[in-house]
């Protein structure tokens, strides 16, 4: 077992990126999540791998700074908050276009506008369902817990590397802030740029001779073109859909209701779980791990299982839209939700479920 | 077991810390444990607080809205966490500074008077510290050693040569603590 | 006449003759959100205080930033706009090519003004709006807890460097008031602080020079205005307005930068 340590999430991300030997971090300050930027200064990520760290002046410099880096074969990762995650749009909608790998953090707080700075899922539309403009996605994962938010580091990029896409991390204010015990992986070496032009050709790298000059772009003139290419793009994340959707089921196998929630509103569900199951109600939750991916195929299994669906989401229902889809009326769904940066209780949760179905 | 804590107080008074050290000992007696702040613009003399769980299971929920125990180290907090001790639950808190004590009769209060002791001692940064010692003398959620162990762990390694005073100030700690009343039982 | 002075009741002292000081009507009866020893709260006031004597309280219009003076619109008792980080010229460029006989200011931090809105400051300088930009030097991000600004010292420690500012990594400490005073759309450029009761008055003379300039359509008006974070410097307020003295001000002098020319 790897060594065991107490971190928030937030600082997790940043130790987890030093060790999954990331090469750059660029970012700009926002509550909640300042301490990514926070925890690797102090850390000196070019002193223990040569990683770069920079503070850009603004959302809009450091998603195109990452832009440039992945464009030459970069492991290079940004985090913010959702007010920065609306600036990076257009950088991360040119990233999906050029088709470059990177990871993006987005720690969620409450909106619109500059909102609250408590946590919030109310950006789960803007992360699963592309962002910016034009037709993209990213691959969108969900840590609930501190242990996942290290591990997801090396995962979204395994993934954004594997299909040359964008990468999102959907936290939300309670998970970074909070401290759980976290084990701690091995430190991997920095790819070399001789490992970097032999695996990822495409990267601006410096034209040689032995090939032909890359150009990382997202521009297409030409309609037919253009078309083919999206084309491409959506045979792509079909290839995602059909091998990368990952959920965690908690006390499904029997259950008559079943709660969909991702997340911190999955751990508070989790406890609304084992109140139903203490009162005799045969309650599950399923929590998709990946959004993007969604877990459709095994909810619409649940559908011919379960009397009723209740998504629970800190939003006025969003990922309910997608259970909704999942399960085409074969059973009821309702949402549940709480707004503003407040977080439900289990206990509402199940007084909600009760008043919905029982 | 799980035990789920409130430490509510001003910042500054290493509230947060105190969290972290009862964490780090839960981990070196091998339990999981979650520290949950409140988080909010950095603001001289603003409210803190956190919430741990340390269980022998998997935690669900690191929110909570019911304690088992409250430490309560100033008058807002009191106004705002005396009514989440669970029945039967515990109350510790400094008297310095507060207005209304606790006025529950189903939960156990316990009055340490840190402030005061850290100024005698003449080491208030220790504060927290003597608190933490009052919380294990009345209810030991982790062991003694375990909890030195956690200071360690927490504490980066320029301050390891503060750890003798902080010692001293637990097991203070556990000297000054007294108990105000017990838990009516209902019958 | 000691003894005298110490018969003095306070119905004494409280007199009209003896007025030094009155409560600035602008200001609203909420109090302020600032870690004491601030100096926010005492730029707030200034303007107020310019705005009501030059009795133009139905023609001023502020923009507040996004920084610890986010809710500047609690206090001013003026009409005014929030902006997203950054952009606050960009706003007041919006409202007073719409509304030119307004009186229209911006109220920024280093972080907002210097950092997130560079582009926004210098645009809008250069374009020479007719408005007034309040820009407000602390050295640091008071709001998300003592980040690194563009304004932060070489060697000096925030957050995000916790080693000291180090120049061949982050840059060189942005004098962008200087920067601003080149560009020719900018009327009057200067520097003040409010640590003291003599920095005080000069500050609040700049600010009313730029309402006057403003009225006088003679293009963009930068005050800067250094002042102490004592919160996020980790100091306490009166070794910060000491630090200040002593580091931030010989790097960032006090004074006029770009004057009027005289004709
Ligand atoms: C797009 C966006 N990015 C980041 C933030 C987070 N943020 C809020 S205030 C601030 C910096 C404020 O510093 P400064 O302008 O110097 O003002 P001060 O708080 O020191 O008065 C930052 C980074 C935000 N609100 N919006």
């Amino acid at each position: 077992m790897g060594e065991l340590k107490l971190m928030k999430g937030n600082e997790a991300i940043a130790e987890a990126a030093i060790r999954d030997g990331a090469d750059g971090y660029f970012g700009y300050p926002i509550t909640p999540q300042s301490e990514v930027i926070e925890y690797l200064a102090a850390q000196q990520p070019e002193e223990r791998t040569g990683m770069v760290l920079l503070q850009a002046e603004s959302e809009l410099a450091s998603i195109n700074m990452i832009y440039g880096a992945a464009g030459s074969g970069k492991k290079v990762m940004t985090s913010s908050s959702s007010p920065g995650v609306s600036l990076k749009q257009e950088g991360i909608s040119y990233i999906a276009g050029a088709e470059l790998p990177c990871l993006v953090l987005n720690v969620v707080r409450g909106g619109p506008g500059l909102g609250t700075i408590q946590p919030s899922q109310s950006d789960y539309f803007q992360s699963t369902k592309g962002g910016g403009h034009g037709d993209y996605h990213l691959i969108v994962l969900a840590p609930a817990s501190v242990q996942e938010m290290y591990d997801f580091v090396e995962l979204g990029f395994d993934l954004a590397f594997k299909y040359r896409n964008p990468a999102m991390i959907l936290s939300d204010g309670a998970i970074g802030q909070m401290m759980e015990k976290v084990e701690i992986g091995e430190q991997k070496p920095r790819m070399t740029e001789q490992q970097i032009k032999e695996k990822y050709p495409w990267a601006t790298t410096g034209k040689t001779p032995d090939r032909e000059r890359n150009i990382i772009t997202s521009l297409e003139l030409d309609s037919a073109k253009m078309e083919k290419f999206n084309e491409k793009l959506v045979e792509k994340y079909r290839t995602i859909k059909e091998n990368e959707v990952r959920y965690e089921e908690i006390q499904c196998e029997d259950a008559d209701y079943l709660l969909v929630a991702y997340g911190t509103s999955s751990r508070i569900c989790e406890k609304t779980v084992e109140m139903a199951r203490q009162e005799g109600i045969k309650l599950g939750l399923l929590r998709p791990i990946t959004l993007f991916p969604f877990p459709s195929q095994r909810l619409a299994e649940y559908a011919q299982k379960v009397k009723g669906i209740m998504s629970v989401e800190m939003s006025s229902g969003q990922m309910v839209e997608d259970v909704k889809l999942a399960v085409e009326s074969r059973v009821q769904v309702e949402h549940y939700g709480r707004m503003g940066g407040i977080v439900p209780s289990a206990e509402e949760v199940l007084q909600a479920l009760k008043q919905k179905f029982l | 077991m799980s035990e789920e804590i409130i430490i509510a107080g001003f910042g500054g008074q290493g509230v947060l810390s105190m969290g972290k050290i009862l964490c780090y000992a839960g981990i070196v007696q091998g339990k999981e444990v979650t520290w949950m702040p409140s988080y909010g613009p950095e603001m001289r003399g603003g409210t803190a607080n956190v919430s741990v769980i340390i269980s022998d299971e998997r935690i669900s929920s690191p929110i909570i809205s019911e304690f088992d125990t409250a430490i309560i180290l100033n008058q807002q907090s009191m106004d705002k966490f005396e009514n989440s001790v669970k029945p039967g639950g515990y109350l510790i808190y400094d008297g310095n500074g507060i207005t209304r004590h606790p006025e529950r009769t189903d939960i156990n209060v316990y009055r340490v008077d840190a402030a005061a002791e850290a100024a005698q001692m003449e080491t208030t940064k220790t504060f927290n510290m003597i608190v933490l010692g009052g919380l294990l003398q009345v209810k030991p959620i982790v062991e003694m050693d375990k909890a030195i162990e956690g200071l360690k762990k927490s504490l980066p390694e320029r301050y390891h040569h503060l750890i003798p005073v902080n010692e001293k100030a637990i097991h203070r700690g556990t000297q000054i603590i007294q108990e105000v009343r017990k838990a009516k039982v209902e019958a | 006449m000691a003894e005298q002075q110490q018969q003095l009741t306070s119905e004494d002292i409280i007199q009209e003759e003896n007025l030094v000081f009155d409560r600035t009507q602008l200001l609203t009866d909420n109090v302020f959100h600032y870690c004491p020893g601030c100096g926010h709260g005492v730029a707030h006031r200034l303007i107020m205080e310019v705005v009501e004597e030059l009795e133009v309280q139905d023609k001023a219009i502020g923009i507040a930033p996004v920084g610890c003076s986010v809710l500047a619109y609690n206090y001013m008792d003026i009409d005014m706009q929030e902006a997203a980080h950054g952009r606050a010229p960009a706003l007041a460029t919006g409202i007073k090519r719409t509304m030119p006989d307004k009186y229209v200011f911006t109220y920024q931090g280093d972080g907002d003004l210097a950092a997130i809105g560079t582009a926004e400051t210098i645009h809008a300088c250069n374009r020479g709006e007719n408005v007034a930009i309040f820009f407000i030097n602390n050295g640091i991000y008071g709001m998300t807890g003592g980040q690194m600004a563009p304004t932060t010292l070489e060697k000096m420690k925030s957050s995000t460097t916790p080693y000291g500012r180090n120049i061949k990594q982050m840059g060189n400490p942005l004098k962008i008031t200087e920067l601003v005073a080149e560009l020719p759309g900018t009327y009057y450029v200067t520097r003040q602080a409010v640590h003291k009761p003599g920095a005080v008055r000069k500050a609040k003379k700049a600010i009313k020079k730029a309402f006057e300039y403003q009225k006088l359509e003679k293009g963009l008006s930068f005050v800067e205005i250094v002042i102490n974070c004592n919160s996020g410097w980790k100091m306490e307020p009166v070794d910060a307005n000491k630090w200040m003295d002593e580091n931030f001000l010989p790097y960032y002098p006090l004074g006029d930068i770009k004057v009027p020319e005289k004709k």
